[in-house]
């Protein structure tokens, strides 16, 4: 239960942390909040031979920004910022996700742009990332690229990011006033089973806990745009879905969750 | 290699320079060992139980999912801060009051993320006390006197009097 050791380095700025990293080569990381990669290193699921901390760069990339239905996050932003955010009723959404996300002492450290870095299927950035059609700004050797989130995700664990590359900004690009996610798990704060997430306006379905990465479901977006009920729209989203089974539940009990909470969410996003 | 790092810490309110760590030190082990802090307990060293709760400029956060080296210049307060002399806080007192330990191995991780949630969040109602509590693992006192601890020193930092709920 203690991390293999590893060489400690500190950025000072965004371009020298991202020269570095380059010039460590694969075995480097980034170290934004920790609360995925210290728990994985002590474990030693994960052995970086180097970490660039971030730390240092929060006065930078830490923000909340919204102007003009346009919301752009810092990738260091800490979710316990988004949930206390004074976000106007077009990202409402982001700020009462962010309650689904660990617990208090997680949020006070975990970070947007580590979330969706690490990519974990389950994680609600990376549903609510892929949900509200954001894109992830990045940084590399060769300058800044967006990359829209639907592209990020590839596989279990893995994103189209390289391996130098810092996601430095999250920029939502379009009000979502009437969506919602929701999950669930066996205990309060684990990682999802299920998590279902909706956007009524732009007529989107995303799930977690389905498939290795976050799961756009057609299928259940077809109903919501010919006007079918949400009982049909969550209906089409289990019958569309292959999810896998494990301890947490077979295929079938996730497909059951998938019905129901996709109801749920639904008429969230519809109350508000 | 074993990488040796020269830090400074800053721990409730006291600096200690010159402290030698390995990089992959977490703060918890840091504080315990190097510094004699030994109130921050370590449970799981995943994140989960809560145990080694302590604030980290104010906001609580888990000892261990932290390197010491990350929490330099920042302001760390342990279990070991409440207590004035001898005499123990309000929010201590009212742990004890409404029996909100038992073994105790919990309790230091408790009171921290208390503290922490209250100083933001003074007033908390019953309903996010209980979500908050949900951060820490407790396996004797089954919650309840715990949220009534809580909520007893929230009522009372409020200036509140007479019977809760």
């Amino acid at each position: 239960m203690k991390p293999a050791p590893f060489t400690y380095h500190r950025a000072r700025d965004v371009a020298g942390a991202i020269a570095l990293l380059a010039e460590l080569g694969e075995d480097a990381k980034y170290l934004a909040g920790g609360q995925s990669l210290v728990a994985m290193m002590n474990f030693r699921l994960a052995r970086p031979a180097h970490l660039v901390d971030l730390g240092g760069l929060r006065g930078e990339l830490a923000y909340v920004r919204e102007d003009d239905g346009v919301l752009r996050l810092g990738a260091l932003t800490t979710h316990h910022q988004v949930e206390s955010a004074p976000l106007g009723p077009d990202f409402a959404v982001l700020r009462e996700a962010m309650s689904w996300i660990g617990h208090l002492p997680i949020r006070t450290r975990g970070t947007v742009g580590g979330s969706l870095a690490h990519g974990e299927a389950t994680a609600e950035w990376c549903l609510l990332a892929v949900l509200l059609g954001a894109e992830v700004v990045v940084q590399g050797v060769g300058g800044r690229r967006t990359v829209p989130a639907e592209e990020l995700f590839l596989g279990f664990f893995t994103t189209a990011l390289e391996p130098e590359e810092m996601i430095v900004e999250v920029v939502f690009p379009r009000p979502a006033p009437h969506a919602a996610l929701t999950e669930f798990a066996q205990r309060r704060g684990d990682f999802a089973t299920v998590a279902a997430a909706v956007d009524l306006d732009a007529g989107r379905v995303v799930l977690g806990g389905v498939a290795p990465v976050p799961l756009r479901v057609p299928e259940a977006e077809a109903v919501l745009a010919r006007g079918g009920t949400f009982a049909e729209c969550a209906e089409a989203a289990a019958a569309a879905i292959d999810p896998p089974a494990d301890g947490d539940g077979g295929a079938g009990y996730r497909r059951a969750l998938t019905r129901t909470l996709l109801v749920q969410a639904c008429e969230e996003a519809m109350r508000r | 290699m074993t990488e040796k790092l020269l830090i400074s810490l800053t721990v409730n309110g006291e600096q200690h320079d010159d402290l030698v760590v390995e990089s992959r030190h977490t703060l918890v082990d840091v504080l315990r060992h190097r510094l004699g802090l030994t109130g921050t307990h370590v449970g799981c060293e995943h994140g989960i139980c809560g145990a080694c709760t302590i604030l980290l400029d104010g906001a609580p956060a888990r000892a261990c999912l932290i390197f010491a080296a990350q929490a330099e210049g920042q302001d760390i307060r342990t279990v070991e801060s409440l207590a004035d002399g001898g005499e123990l806080n309000d929010l201590q007192r009212a742990f004890s009051a409404h029996h909100g330990l038992q073994c105790g191995f919990c309790t230091p991780g408790f009171l921290m993320l208390a503290e922490g949630f209250l100083a933001e969040r003074p007033e908390a109602t019953r309903e996010e006390i209980r979500e908050v509590v949900s951060a820490n693992l407790c396996r004797c006192t089954g919650y309840q006197t715990i949220v009534d601890a809580i909520e007893d020193c929230a009522r009372t930092r409020r200036g509140e009097v007479g019977e809760p709920r």
